[in-house]
């Protein structure tokens, strides 16, 4: 039972400095944190105050209207800091340890020996909650739920993302246990999307959907594949994994045990030492971000360039992300820029020339090119999103808050992720998937 | 570069909040930003961005209309000398000449007229100034009578971007393409100047017939002008409408960058075959017998199809109501044009009547994506 899906519309960014497939060694650090700005629908209170001893997996956070969804600390040592942001809203805990390579063990009866209760009370009191994602609006799954279906995109089409082939290398069994584990929490199917050029390992997957995925990037993104496979209707609601979680997952039910582990790609034009690390969640990215060039104003960023968060140099490995990405931060004046040819500059319009340059990669940086405007071109937000979806007219519903016609025009289709082309291309320079996230926040709000 | 650069450093702060010239921030703003892209980064969202932005895609539209300018002075200078029969004794220069001296001031008083409109508007609402006359004030010169007074083009432009624009709140919400709006308010404001046969050449000669090949078709007389002619554009009309070739020239710029909206352009061309069709099986006079291919290039049809009908704010927005939007263009455009002889140049009205319904047709489009969705919900919870 498997098909083959084309994905005609959305766009490969041709940027410089993707990661060689090696792996290599990271610079021991002792510092990780958790980031709540990073968990969608969670309401987090803090549990360990500062300076309190942890132990490696004892309950740092906790969500205030579901107390047994938790984030837990994923080394012993203390809290050592608690940075806060506007109106004393919770940015980072931090946990100094001594010992970074700690494992932590839970009882664990098995896949097989668990019911779909215990098997979730297990994930939640592991802190390993979190990973399991709901659609519609892209939030922290809620327990109760029972999912129509369960999704995970086996690649990262997004630029210079990571290949998670050979970031999975080393856990095929875990990935393929959290699987099964996945099949005992929904009635419906376990849906792979597959990477029709090169599935790599993940088709030795037994007893579930395979979708193959072939075209651009947002191909791999898990919202673009439910959307060409088995579209969400009004009311339906599916979970989603990434396949670094669905292994973490896998090794928690199966072995009992949990590292935070995993394989990051180190990518981007002003990283000297590109490639991918071992790391674990949360850790501190000082000394990797090290292999940068030091020449330049640099732009740290934990994600993707489309997707991630802006970090400082001390700034910490997001709790979802699987690579870091370092920019020029191009905070410059450009004489009369608008008005030259811009060879050394990617553009999707034709008003430029690297149409006339396929193939060739370009060094980008951060800045804006341009200001901020009303919606004037048409047209260019549908060549990137490879849905049914009208994009325009559904971020205009979403200004206005009419919620009805949010519903309608498919909000609960669509994540930020898989309309931030759309924000890459616009020529109007909108804050497309803020724009998306606040109509996300209020059907949440009115509907949930 | 680098010292224009540090003027500007030296002398921003004076715009800024609290400084002396602060009233007039939206003013050097807009001088600032054309002549320096900003340095700003991305805050949030995604942290690298297309190079793209709305000065270029206007500028490529003004790249675009520059064929049919230059055309247009050359064509001025051309229609001018042969009314008065001295076509023979000047050069190609001097025609040039004396269509810029005619051309250039109508340019100047348009872009005068309309910045300082929209300047003003910006600096009020503390906003900042937008791109889009920067093609408006190249097109309404270009939709004009040669002959027209200069204080009219003004009134018409101040008229358009005014009532047509930033009554809507600008760039963007606009219901109406601002130039046909500033052409239609002199239409009917002041029809002896914009119809007849006597506006369309400067200066002309009491004796020579200046009718346009539209004027002649109505009267009864079609083909006075060859079909070369009106290719290359040698006959009276508008200042940029004439020459099929100078906008062709401007329709492959805005199709290969993609600026301009292939659908419109396509399916309008097609409207406008397909009434030309209807029109010729069903003749009863002569200039409803004239071929329908001749009636695409007669006129505006071309000029308003290719820099008007795509105009992507008062157009349709969704790609399936592009389609609608330039076959209804095309297709009420001969219409008019052949069937109501009072208004000789059916393109602009057809155009703004149909920017009235653009917001319709996308209604529709809309309402079907809507349903197609719904429908999928109803067949989830039944099964």
């Amino acid at each position: 039972m498997s098909k083959v899906v084309k994905i005609k519309k959305g766009l490969d960014i041709p940027i410089k400095g993707a990661a060689p497939k090696e792996l290599k060694d990271m610079p021991e650090t002792l510092r990780f944190a958790v980031k709540p700005p990073d968990f969608k629908g969670l309401d987090l209170k803090l549990k360990s105050k500062q300076d309190t001893e942890v132990k490696a997996g004892d309950v740092l956070m906790f969500d205030k209207k579901n107390n047994d969804i938790v984030l837990v600390s994923p080394v012993s040592g203390k809290v050592v800091e608690v940075n806060r942001g506007e109106k004393r809203r919770i940015l980072e805990v931090v946990v100094e340890t001594t010992n970074p390579g700690e494992i932590i063990k839970h009882q664990t009866k098995g896949i097989d020996g668990l019911s779909r209760e215990e098997i979730i009370k297990l994930i939640q009191s592991a802190g390993l909650w979190p990973y399991i994602i709901m659609r519609p609006y892209g939030i922290v799954a809620r327990p109760d739920d029972k999912p129509r279906d369960i999704f995970i995109s086996t690649f990262d089409s997004s630029p210079l993302g990571p290949d998670l082939d050979f970031a999975l290398q080393d856990q095929k069994e875990d990935f393929f246990n959290g699987l099964k584990v996945l099949a005992k929490l929904t009635e419906g199917e376990v849906c792979l999307g597959l990477n029709k050029k090169n599935p790599g390992f993940f088709d030795e997957a037994k007893d579930v959907r395979k979708t193959y995925f072939n075209g651009p990037h947002p191909a791999g993104n898990v919202g673009i594949q439910i959307h060409n496979s088995k579209p969400l209707a009004k009311g339906d609601i599916a979970w989603t994994v990434q396949a670094q979680n669905v292994a973490m997952i896998g090794k928690l039910i199966a072995n009992g045990e949990v590292t935070f582990d995993r394989t990051i790609a180190f990518a981007g034009s002003e990283v000297t030492q590109p490639g991918y690390y071992k790391v674990k969640v949360g850790a501190d990215l000082n000394k990797l971000l090290d292999h940068t060039n030091k020449e330049e104003k640099l732009r740290y960023i934990s994600g993707n360039v489309l997707t991630g968060t802006k970090v400082d140099k001390h700034g910490y490995l997001g709790f979802y992300d699987s690579m870091v990405t370092v920019i020029p931060e191009g905070d410059e004046y450009e004489f009369f820029g608008w008005a030259m040819p811009r060879f050394k500059h990617f553009s999707i319009s034709r008003a430029y020339f690297s149409w006339l340059m396929p193939g060739k990669k370009y060094k980008m940086n951060a800045n804006m090119h341009g200001e901020e405007r009303a919606f004037v071109i048409t047209g260019e937000y549908e060549k990137v999103l490879p849905m049914d979806v009208m994009p325009v007219q559904l971020l205009k519903s979403a200004m206005y808050e009419d919620i009805d016609e949010m519903e309608k025009l498919g909000i609960f289709e669509v994540i930020e992720e898989d309309m931030a082309l759309c924000e890459f291309v616009c020529t109007s320079k909108m804050e497309v998937q803020s724009i998306l996230r606040k109509g996300m926040d209020l059907m949440i709000k009115e509907t949930m | 570069m680098k010292s224009l650069r540090k003027l500007v450093d030296k002398i921003k702060p004076n715009f800024e909040k609290g400084g002396k010239l602060h009233k007039l921030h939206s003013t050097f703003e807009a001088f600032e930003t054309f002549m320096f892209v900003p340095n700003t980064t991305s805050k949030k969202g995604v942290h690298i961005h297309d190079v793209i932005d709305l000065k270029r895609t206007m500028g490529v539209v003004v790249l675009a209309l520059i064929p049919a300018l230059l055309f247009g002075m050359y064509n001025t200078g051309y229609q001018h000398f042969k009314s008065i029969g001295e076509l023979a004794n000047q050069g190609l220069f001097d025609l040039f000449l004396y269509g810029l001296w005619k051309v250039l001031p109508i340019v100047v008083v348009s872009y005068v007229s309309g910045l300082a409109v929209e300047f003003i508007f910006a600096q009020i609402r503390g906003h900042q100034v937008n791109e889009g006359f920067l093609v408006s004030g190249m097109l309404i010169p270009l939709v004009m009578p040669v002959d027209v007074p200069l204080w009219m083009v003004a009134i018409s432009t101040v008229f358009a971007v005014v009532i047509g624009k930033e009554v809507f709140g600008g760039t963007g919400m606009n219901i109406f393409n601002p130039a046909l709006l500033a052409r239609a308010f002199l239409f009917f404001a002041y029809p002896s100047f914009m119809s007849g046969d006597k506006v369309w050449i400067a200066e002309k000669a009491d004796a020579f017939s200046g009718a346009t090949p539209l004027a002649l078709g109505a009267m009864g007389e079609p083909q006075v002008n060859s079909t070369m002619d009106m290719v290359i554009g040698t006959i009276p009309g508008s200042v940029g409408e004439t020459s099929v070739i100078a906008i062709g020239i401007g329709a492959i710029i805005l199709l290969l960058t993609g600026i301009g909206s292939w659908r419109i352009m396509f399916s309008a061309l097609l409207g406008g075959a397909a009434m030309g069709l209807l029109l010729n099986t069903f003749a009863v006079n002569p200039f409803m017998a004239i071929p329908w291919w001749q009636h695409l290039i007669m006129g505006g049809f071309a000029f308003g199809i290719v820099f008007m009908a795509t105009d992507p704010v008062s157009g349709s927005q969704t790609n399936k109501g592009k389609y609608i939007y330039g076959f209804l263009i095309g297709f009420i455009a001969i219409l008019i044009r052949v069937l109501n002889p009072a208004y000789p140049e059916g393109v602009m009205l057809a155009i703004l009547f149909m920017n009235t319904f653009a917001p319709l047709i996308d209604f529709y489009v809309i309402e079907a994506n809507m349903k197609k969705r719904m429908k999928r919900a109803k067949v989830s919870t039944n099964a």
